[in-house]
């Protein structure tokens, strides 16, 4: 294991020690790449989810572009992802010629939707080549799952729940959101440093409500389920064609927030409260992770990396390795991604109003 | 039964992890590293750790690890060649070996001293490493058991520590860990996403401060500085003399002295913050009380020499029984190492309870490079010593501005900001100052590495309880007052308590003199400024986020009590009183070199860089430094520059690493790794 990782270090980085090597050569018209080295900037840390989507990417996209040039994930940490979004879009495509491409995530997202102070940047300046989605579970200890009726989460409500919570601006508005529609007393407990700290409270019975996204379910909680010490709740579901939500291809068995909604008294699919969740889980899951190129990027490099990321995707072992580390989700290009995009960023102004005025009132939240 | 069930598959896993040639070979390479750095006085292990934090990013968890504690476990090892053949102490882990060990080597006995430390050394950390293993596996199923009060009492345990840590003047220190924990809340507050002390508007502090740049400011720059400063040819000589055999004989004949100092060792380094400065001496205490025959101590007896060589290894093992099991630094050394593992891979391991529950097999791994180091270390000791003696010798004028280009990198790596730098150089300037009134840097830093998980735990325990609290009083009582918690109540009132006591009679920084009134002074109400202003500051956060509030302004009340009360003491007491130190009233004539001009050189890099980009002003800055300070011809500096440049950029573009632009990269587009 160590042997192999040091393998593909070292291979690394002769492979970077090539390509920084070669003299930059003149653009030719065609995007090509060979004997550069394409920097694909992440906005988090090395530690969190989007590195690891990046770094299963970049191999693949490196043979996939033309001239195979080496891809080089660079993490560019701070500000809740705010910091190197700000940077991305002070990049002129110009200067970089198709060697700079970035990599948003959901947490990148959801401060432009709330109008973030922060927030320097523009979606609508970038140039989308490939989409990535994911799932959500939530789940819960065995004694309070027994206690719902089916998919009706009534008799849920006298429980008080603890739920460690990253922040209530941060993805975690998803979930709270959505408890708080089926009329659950759910109280986050603020602090923690990643949804894993969040799974440990659960598992210590410090806390007795808890969701995942899909690959740490798949890691984190399904060991639990296993062991009886959890049970899955609902899933947050998955987008059709049309824009319906239907029940996640990677946990077809579990009902979705939608069933189990419509399946509670009081908890309602229509309406401005329904609008908005939906609105911000779009926003935050089935488009959750993307790759841009920068402001004022030819057609030719946006094709160029559309036709890579497809090229990627039609490999022959694509579905083999990419559902143990991505999950079942769709990988978007062309088109489609940029349909997700918009659906991600596109949040009708009523919907964010609505989230703005909760955070307000339920968290005194004030993105001012 | 059980317990050893999961032990011996984790401790297979592990020695599984560790005979690989790859690991052993960054195992040897962190030991030589910790050898180079042991001997060069005043460098210890936190200089050291700190300058393979930039290897760490995203580095595979069991090279770094073999790295690292190749370099821990080595460093009271090779402190020895200082202690003995200077008579300067390598690090503070060896302060007492000088005692006797330096009369040794006057006699033309040097060898027979090294390689009765050595044998010791190796003893003393095969003892820890023992002693951890064991620990490990009792405290393995109670660990697991603690929720969050319980993680709370336990780093109210470390903070208390601060205490012991604080020296003569016991104030000092709590103000310094108050400062500490003021500092680490600087930022955006984890609860309510409230900042303190940060604007929007300079995003830099909105993350808050780095262990990276605190660890280094903190400890490598001042350090580094007063090296410079003296700015003296180590030692002149390096004669080692014979008689290595006789040595170990030596230890052979004492080797019940040496079991009960490891013994010494491993308890001291299990008391979160005690760690080096102190286990030696207690040691040398119990070597000198225990022997018959007492005259020769002081003279070159070789029992002054194997007493604190044995504990001053034994205690790397029991500091990491605090840091691996709790997340709870051992000692300054160790709260850099907690920074660095969980840079190391992609972040999945996190020294503490987690770790024991999930990543038993690394935390097995660490005991093995522990035990592996020690016997590397000493083997490289004793088959190296004629060389590694003779590092001793060469000025610390050529190695300074080698150190300053690593660290800056290093700090530039934890945010890729120009601001780092500056970040890097006002830490730097704050730990200078402490250094020199005598303020309790290790209780600084332990502030500043538990003041996170102290706030967070707080306002996480509290919420909890008090939804227990509302299910029923006795389930919230339960909830809080658990059979761990009580008993880490006491614990920690305890070492309270015998830590005031003994504080009296540790010095970590050696004995300072004192001065005139007025420097001190002003050093004292510029911390009460900070703290009345980031006090202040904290009390402007509004309701809805009063739990980033609750926290600064608690320790900010705490502190800015503990600025007056000595401000008072100040007032009665007379200028020879320890709480006017100022090491720049006593040794001034060991120092060659000014402070201010020594800083400004460092200043002249960070102020170069800003302009032309770090990799140019490196190159003006190791020229100049070499030429003009170090007095060497103009070709020897321009070799030394070029050397240095290249080393720089082959680590950069290993690591596949960027350079902080200037000015000028603003205006022109320059090759790598001019950007």
């Amino acid at each position: 294991m160590v042997l192999k990782n040091l393998a593909r270090k070292l291979a690394l980085s002769v492979m970077c020690a090539a390509g920084t090597m070669v003299p930059a050569q003149a653009i030719a018209e065609d995007l090509d790449l060979s004997g550069k080295t394409v920097e694909w900037v992440i906005p988090f840390s090395e530690t969190g989810g989007s590195a690891k989507w990046a770094n299963f990417y970049a191999p693949l996209l490196s043979e996939a572009l033309p001239g195979t040039p080496t891809v080089v994930v660079k993490f560019m940490p701070g500000a809740g992802s705010t910091k190197g979004a700000n940077w991305f879009q002070n990049q002129k495509f110009g200067d970089s010629e198709g060697t700079v491409i970035f990599g948003s995530s959901g947490s990148t997202q959801f401060p432009y939707l709330l109008g973030d102070p922060r927030v320097r940047y523009e979606y609508k300046d970038w140039n989308v080549v490939l989409a990535s989605g994911t799932g959500g579970v939530a789940y819960l200890p065995p004694d309070l799952a027994g206690k719902m009726n089916g998919n009706d989460a009534g008799a849920l409500r006298e429980t008080d729940f603890i739920y460690g919570s990253q922040g209530a601006t941060r993805l975690d508005l998803v979930p709270l959101l959505a408890w708080e529609m089926l009329g659950l007393n759910v109280e986050p407990v603020f602090g923690i440093k990643g949804r894993g700290d969040g799974r440990l409270m659960f598992e210590r019975g410090e806390a007795n409500i808890d969701y995942q996204t899909s690959s740490s379910y798949l890691k984190g909680v399904t060991p639990l389920v296993e062991a009886g010490t959890a049970v899955p709740m609902m899933s947050w579901g998955a987008l059709d064609a049309e824009g319906n939500i239907v029940r996640d291809p990677t946990f077809p068995d579990m009902p979705t927030f939608k069933e189990v909604c419509e399946a509670t008294d009081g908890c309602e699919t229509s309406g401005a409260k329904w609008d908005a969740w939906k609105a911000f889980f779009i926003a935050g899951f089935p488009a959750q992770k993307m790759v841009f190129l920068p402001n004022g990027a030819s057609q030719d490099a946006i094709d160029t990396y559309s036709k890579a990321f497809e090229a990627v995707k039609a490999r022959g072992d694509f579905a083999e390795i990419s559902s143990g580390r991505l999950g079942k989700y769709p990988q978007m290009t062309g088109a489609e991604a940029d349909g997700a995009l918009k659906s991600a960023t596109e949040v009708p102004d009523s919907a964010k109003e609505f989230v703005v005025g909760w955070l307000q009132e339920r968290y005194g939240v004030s993105l001012k | 039964m059980d317990i050893l069930g999961t032990a011996m598959p984790a401790l297979a896993q592990a020695s599984a992890m560790i005979f690989q040639p790859a690991v052993l070979g960054y195992l040897v390479l962190g030991v030589v590293m910790g050898l180079c750095i042991g001997v060069f006085p005043g460098l210890g292990g936190i200089a050291g750790l700190s300058l393979l934090l930039p290897f760490m990013f995203g580095m595979d968890p069991v090279l770094g690890l073999a790295l690292m504690i190749g370099m821990v476990a080595v460093v009271p090892t090779s402190d020895t060649f200082a202690s003995v053949l200077m008579g300067i102490p390598g690090s503070s882990a060896s302060q007492a070996t000088v005692l006797d060990g330096f009369p040794l080597a006057k006699k033309g006995e040097a060898a027979r001293a090294l390689s009765a430390a050595f044998a010791s050394s190796l003893f003393g950390g095969l003892v820890g490493a023992a002693f951890l293993t064991v620990f490990i596996l009792v405290a393995r199923p109670i660990v697991l058991e603690f929720r969050t009060p319980e993680l709370l009492m336990i780093t109210l345990f470390g903070l208390s520590m601060v205490g012991i840590l604080a020296g003569q003047v016991a104030i000092k220190g709590i103000v310094a860990a108050g400062l500490g924990l003021m500092v680490g809340t600087i930022g955006e507050g984890d609860s309510a996403g409230a900042l303190r002390m940060a604007t929007y508007d300079m995003p830099y502090l909105t993350d808050g401060l780095k262990l990276v740049i605190v660890g280094l400011g903190i400890f490598a720059i001042p350090e580094i500085v007063a090296l410079l400063r003296q700015d003296r040819a180590i030692s002149e000589r390096s004669m080692l003399g014979g008689g290595w055999l006789h040595g170990v004989r030596d230890w052979f004949a004492n080797i019940w002295l040496s079991v009960r100092c490891s013994l010494i060792g491993v308890t001291v380094g299990v008391i979160p913050g005690l760690g080096g400065s102190v286990v030696d001496w207690i040691a040398y205490g119990h070597t000198v009380q225990t022997s018959k025959d007492k005259s020769k101590f002081g003279n070159g007896d070789v029992r002054g020499v194997i007493g604190p060589e044995s504990s001053n290894n034994a205690k790397e093992g029991g500091g990491l029984v605090p840091t691996l099991l709790f997340g709870i630094p051992g000692s300054g050394s160790m709260a850099v190492f907690i920074g660095a593992v969980a840079l190391l891979g992609s972040g999945q391991i996190e020294v503490g309870p987690s770790m024991l529950k999930n990543n038993l097999d690394v935390t097995y791994a660490i005991v093995w490079l522990l035990a592996l180091a020690n016997v590397v270390g000493t083997v490289i000791c004793i088959l190296g010593s004629g060389g590694i003696a003779r590092l001793t010798t060469i000025p610390f004028a050529l190695l300074a501005p080698f150190l300053f280009m690593i660290i800056s990198f290093a700090a530039f790596q934890s945010g890729q900001n120009l601001m780092d730098l500056v970040a890097l150089f006002a830490i730097g300037l704050l730990g200078i100052l402490m250094r020199r009134f005598d303020w309790s840097r290790p209780a600084f830093l332990i502030g500043f590495v538990l003041s996170n998980p102290a706030e967070t735990y707080a306002n996480q325990a509290v919420q909890i309880a008090s939804s227990r609290f509302r299910k029923g009083f006795a389930e919230g009582m339960e909830y809080i007052f658990s059979p761990i918690v009580i008993i880490l109540i006491l614990v920690t009132i305890v070492s309270v308590v015998v830590g005031l006591r003994q504080s009296k009679n540790i010095r970590a920084e050696g004995d300072v003199s004192t001065g005139t009134k007025r420097a001190p002074l002003i050093f004292l109400m510029a911390i009460l400024g900070y703290l009345a202003f980031a006090f202040t500051n904290a009390s402007l956060i509004p309701d809805y986020a009063s739990a980033d509030r609750v926290f600064p302004q608690f320790i900010g009340l705490v502190s800015i009590l503990g600025c007056i009360i000595l401000l008072f003491q100040m007032r009665g007491a007379s200028e020879r009183h320890a709480l006017f130190c100022d090491s720049e009233a006593g040794n001034s004539e060991d120092n060659r070199h000014g402070l201010w001009s020594t800083l400004a050189w460092f200043a002249g890099l960070l102020i170069l860089t800003s302009l032309i980009g770090f990799i140019l002003a490196l190159a003006v800055f190791l020229v100049a430094f070499i030429h003009y300070r170090a007095k060497r011809s103009f070709a020897y500096a321009a070799t030394y520059g070029a050397c240095g440049i290249a080393f720089m950029c082959c680590m950069a573009w290993l690591l596949n690493r960027d350079f902080p632009p200037g000015l000028l990269q603003s205006f022109a587009k320059l090759p790598w790794p001019l950007t």
